[in-house]
């Protein structure tokens, strides 16, 4: 990119709202001027590996990362405490990252997921970058993200054990996917693991406060708990795509880490003097899955306000 | 002409203001070729939104010094550490009342091991010197910080997280 204002002309401290009016957007993070996220990473497919394969893969880590990402955010503003309203948001803002790098994997791999854009054509070029056309202009039969996190938050005892479980799961998979193949998701899986690393340290922490607390406390994460365990198998059955790509070295097989987040679970369980939950599984409408595009209604009405501003203005630049 | 790394390693974090590039440890390198600079950086957090921020700082004070075609490559790989904050880092930290990160976590290459207890350490409030610090949030007003409170000079003051 390019800044044709001289310096001269455009001293930075002249006036804070130079910036704002016409010609130099460089203090502007997220303005139009997109760069690709991937930009400098080796992104040739690994031999063995089915590029769509790969992307529907990259889909489903990507997508579990951003519909999780946005409901966490929905915190903002809410959380009990003013403290717990930041972490909730810089928890979402992790997961937000990884999932921009996994959707612009998914768009590199096989750029047939990409959806067009209403009103763009050859000559009204998309502004939008294959990640953010991944995010908000696909319908929810396209998302490939288990349900644990479409869920509604509940309160913040059902939102801790939701983290609790989530980050569980993920970091035991990106701790292993560290050594696939493929560069990118070797890569996203290695900066990964140390941010999931904290979210599920501080969510069983609050777990155990919640349990060890009041009778209050204790009553609604204990509750909390139930309704999100309900996704625990669905976590860890390995989906057609996955068990291929595992077999070439790129992916991991969820059904493979398991025992390994199952004994983290069983820690924060025995922490909080509260047994294995018992209740029945969710995941599944007639035998398909969110990894193979089937939701829960929560899902079609987090899309519909996540996706509102991008599907008015599809053609915005910001 | 300066050279194009030392002018690469002189901006500065967006956030953290106190610390260059180069002693936040984002600069992985600089290299040029016959006019041309390419400058490969590396995020602090995934989802760190600084990172367009200096992008676009790299382009605009190299472009400045002259130099015609500036690129900014993004590497993912090594992951960043807070180890690699300098000791120059650490000292400006510390001088504007920001808590410098300690040793990060070792990794032995087996599972993550699980902490049930708020991460203890060995800290100093930036203010008074005081080792008797509180935690009040793992998170704090950035991705890569936490907040404390100086329990003698009752000052809350953030930490830079050991990643």
């Amino acid at each position: 990119m390019t800044h044709e204002a001289p310096a001269s002309e455009h001293d930075d401290h002249d006036s804070p709202y130079e910036g704002l009016f016409g010609g130099d957007s460089d203090h502007w993070a997220f303005g139009t001027d997109f760069d690709d996220p991937l930009a400098g990473i080796e992104a040739t497919i690994p031999d063995g590996a089915d590029p769509r394969a790969l992307a529907q893969y990259c889909l489903m880590l990507g997508d579990d990362a951003l519909v999780l990402s946005h409901r966490l955010s929905q915190w903002c503003g809410r959380a009990p405490e003013l403290e717990l309203d930041i972490a909730l948001a810089n928890i979402a803002l992790d997961l937000l990252g990884q999932a921009r790098l996994l959707l612009a994997r998914a768009a590199s791999a096989d750029p047939s997921v990409v959806p067009p854009l209403p009103g763009a054509s050859e000559a009204v070029p998309s502004p939008v970058p294959a990640e953010d056309a991944l995010a908000f202009f696909r319908d929810d039969r396209a998302y490939r993200n288990a349900w644990l996190a479409e869920a509604p938050n509940g309160d913040f005892g059902q939102t801790v054990a939701r983290i609790l479980l989530f980050a569980t799961a993920r970091l035991a998979l990106l701790e292993r996917l560290r050594a696939s193949r493929d560069a990118v998701l070797a890569a996203v899986a290695a900066k990964g693991v140390r941010e999931l690393a904290y979210h599920r340290d501080f969510a069983a922490r609050w777990f155990v406060t919640l349990a060890q607390g009041t009778e209050e406390s204790r009553r609604r994460v204990t509750a909390g708990l139930a309704e999100v365990w309900r996704h625990h198998d669905e976590l860890f059955r390995a989906h057609p795509v996955e068990r291929e790509l595992a077999g070439a070295g790129v992916a991991v097989d969820p059904a493979d880490v398991a025992g390994e987040a199952d004994a983290a679970l069983a820690t924060v369980l025995a922490a909080s003097d509260l047994p294995w939950p018992e209740v029945p599984q969710a995941g599944q409408l007639g035998g398909r899955s969110g990894r193979d595009g089937a939701h829960t209604e929560a899902l079609s009405s987090l899309l519909a306000e996540m996706q509102s501003v991008a599907r008015a203005h599809p053609l915005g630049r910001w | 002409m300066t050279g194009a790394y030392a002018i690469a390693a002189a901006v500065t974090d967006p956030e953290l203001p106190v610390l260059t590039l180069a002693d936040l440890g984002v600069l992985r390198r600089v290299e040029e070729k016959a006019g041309s600079v390419t400058v490969v950086i590396t995020p602090t957090y995934s989802g760190c939104p600084a990172l367009a921020a200096i992008r676009d700082d790299l382009v605009r004070v190299l472009t400045r010094a002259g130099y015609g075609d500036v690129r900014v490559r993004v590497e993912l790989s090594p992951a960043w550490s807070s180890d690699w904050i300098s000791h120059r880092g650490r000292r400006a930290l510390a001088a504007a009342g920001i808590s410098p990160p300690g040793p990060a976590p070792a990794r032995d290459g087996g599972p993550v091991p699980l902490t049930l207890l708020p991460a203890r350490r060995e800290l100093r409030c930036p203010r008074c010197g005081s080792a008797a610090a509180e935690l009040v949030s793992e998170f704090g007003a950035t991705a890569c910080k936490a907040l404390y409170r100086c329990a003698s000079c009752r000052e809350p003051f953030e930490h830079v997280k050991e990643i």
